[in-house]
């Protein structure tokens, strides 16, 4: 005996991976729809994506290629020690890079580079049921998914609009799947809504403490919920990334130094550097280079 | 008032294990009609109203409503989507307590959005207008659109409880008690509010109360109920002047006494 300890492949026995990709199975057949599983202690805290952790687990191959994000960067903490984590379990190959990625675990973000036919976006979700803040009875959020009864989402935009004269929802916005179940996308942002609709990715999402799987499998039609006279809209930006002069992307505004001084920069740090060793500067990465 | 009953009850009996809730209750109900059902308490009033309004299945008896298309329905032989749409569209169900029926932690115009909403409205200015007007018919300020009813005093929850149930047209409203826990002056108001909204729209009522006062001023019929069973039932009118059961009598004298 050593010291080390001995892990199966991906942490998890292969008669639980059975069982989370029965479920993932199962999610994928009913686009939307969340299917219970019997989540498992994973060595680390519920509030790191144990559900996301234990989906991603459950689908990955010593040929897969894994890139682990978090608020859309691939070197935060988590992001960080997740990656670490399946490097020790599985010792597959990682990648910051979207476009090389076979698997992607997120949490709060959907990269800016298209995902691919083949790919597979694993999100972290804290509470999978949309309807839980208006009702939450469990047995009843149960029936109105089951007869599509979704009058209540529209309850909760109509007090956004009535309170803050618009839809304030802006992140975990919902999303109707395939004309059927109203779905969470996790606490991702609504600029990222319209990636999902007929993503050439399957996405997948697990949420560990509530015990949930959920699927969009490639090519499905979502749509976020929206009044006729209200349509639904993603964040604008007025700048382009300071750093990489990028636009159509989400920013994040990051403090640069101790007087307050702001800017925008891309979230999605891989696709930042991406595009700045692509050549392209923005505003704030051309004062630094004329400082140099 | 249409030759064809909305509601054809027939039986209606609730056993609560050795207890017995109601027994045997016969009820046609016409459009347009109220009909009280009073006695003292545990009679077995709400027992009935649950079971008639499709939120307690009896032990035995049947339950029969018309639906829009004239169609005559088996209540607990619908399927569950079904009458859980008839429900929040064709019947109201006002509870004592506001709370029980309204939805604290939404603003007072979504309350009365609600079942547009669950019928499909996706126009956000139409709803509000409608909530707006709806507000204005139950006598609650349309400033307070924006407020959730738990700002909202008793009289005027049980005012908003009664707009969201109205919104969507229905043909029949359920009632338990709906001026029970008010002041006697926010009672009266109440009351007047009732009458006229159910005259103007012709709406059909089934009310349970312990108070023969609202019977009186809100029902053309009244059933009197003891022990679970109905013992009298008549115009209201007559019941309550002319009272034939030794029960009635004693119920009707008391209460005109206080
Ligand atoms: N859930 C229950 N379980 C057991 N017994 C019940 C239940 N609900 C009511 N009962 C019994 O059924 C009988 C009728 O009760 P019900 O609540 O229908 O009377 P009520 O006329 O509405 O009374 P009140 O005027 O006090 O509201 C009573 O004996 C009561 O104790
Ligand atoms: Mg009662
Ligand atoms: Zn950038």
């Amino acid at each position: 005996m050593t010291g080390e300890p001995f892990y199966n492949f991906a942490y998890l026995d292969e008669q639980t991976k059975r069982m989370i990709r029965r479920a993932i199975l199962k999610a994928i057949a009913i686009p939307g729809y969340q299917v219970p599983f019997a989540s498992r202690e994973m060595p680390m805290p519920y509030g790191w994506g144990t559900g996301g952790v234990q989906v991603t687990a459950a689908i990955i191959g010593r040929d897969d290629v894994l890139k682990v994000i978090d608020q859309g960067a691939d070197d935060t903490t988590n992001a960080v020690s997740i990656r670490a984590f399946f490097q020790k379990v599985t010792n597959v190959a990682v990648t910051t890079d979207t476009g090389a990625a076979t698997i992607i675990q997120t949490r709060h973000r959907i990269p800016e580079h298209p995902l691919i036919d083949g790919q597979i976006i694993v999100y972290q979700v804290p509470i999978p049921e949309p309807l839980r803040f208006l009702e939450p009875r469990e047995t009843e959020t149960r029936t109105m998914h089951a007869l599509e009864e979704y009058g209540l989402m529209h309850v909760k935009l109509y007090e956004d609009i009535a309170r803050h004269g618009e839809i304030a929802t802006t992140y975990a916005y919902p999303v109707k799947v395939e004309g059927r179940y109203v779905m969470d996308p996790s606490p991702t942002p609504k600029f990222d809504n319209p990636k999902m609709h007929m993503s050439p990715a399957l996405q997948l999402f697990g949420a560990g403490r509530e015990r949930r799987i959920y699927a969009i499998p490639p090519y499905s039609d979502v749509v976020s919920l929206d009044f006729d006279d209200h349509p639904f809209t993603v964040q604008r930006f007025d700048k382009p990334c300071a750093l990489c002069g990028g636009d159509d992307v989400y920013l994040d505004e990051v403090i640069m130094d101790d007087r307050g001084t702001r800017m925008f920069v891309c979230s999605d740090t891989a696709h930042c550097d991406g595009r700045r060793s692509e050549g392209h500067v923005g505003k704030q990465a051309a004062v630094e280079e004329a400082r140099r | 008032m249409s030759d064809q009953p909305l509601m054809t009850a027939r039986g209606v009996t609730k056993i609560y294990g050795e207890r017995i809730g109601c027994e045997a209750v016969d009820l046609d109900i016409y459009p347009g009609e109220i009909v009280a059902i009073v006695g003292e308490s545990g009679s077995g009033k709400t027992t009935l109203l649950n079971c008639l309004s499709a939120r307690l299945a009896p032990s035995a008896g049947s339950i029969y409503y018309r639906m829009r298309d004239g169609r005559l329905q088996d209540l607990y032989a619908m399927g569950e989507a079904e009458r859980r749409f008839l429900m929040r569209t064709d019947w109201g169900f006002v509870h004592q307590n506001p709370a029980d029926g309204l939805r604290m932690g939404v603003s007072a115009g979504a309350n009365v959005g609600e079942r547009l909403m669950a019928v499909g409205e996706r126009h956000y200015g139409r709803i509000r207008d409608t909530a707006l007007d709806w507000l204005e018919r139950v006598e609650i300020s349309t400033d307070r659109i924006d407020d959730r009813p738990n700002a909202f005093s008793g009289g005027m929850r049980q005012r908003l409880q009664i707009a969201r149930n109205l919104v969507t047209g229905p043909r029949l409203v359920f009632m338990d008690e709906p001026t029970g826990g008010l002041d006697v002056s926010v009672q009266a108001r109440l009351l007047d509010l009732l009458r006229g909204l159910v005259g103007e729209l012709g709406l059909a009522a089934i009310v349970v109360t312990h108070d023969l006062a609202v019977a009186r001023l809100l029902s053309q019929r009244i059933m009197v109920m003891k022990d679970g069973r109905v013992i009298e039932h008549g115009l209201t009118d007559r019941v309550l002047d002319d009272p034939r059961e030794p029960y009635t009598q004693l119920l009707v004298s008391s209460i005109l006494q206080v």
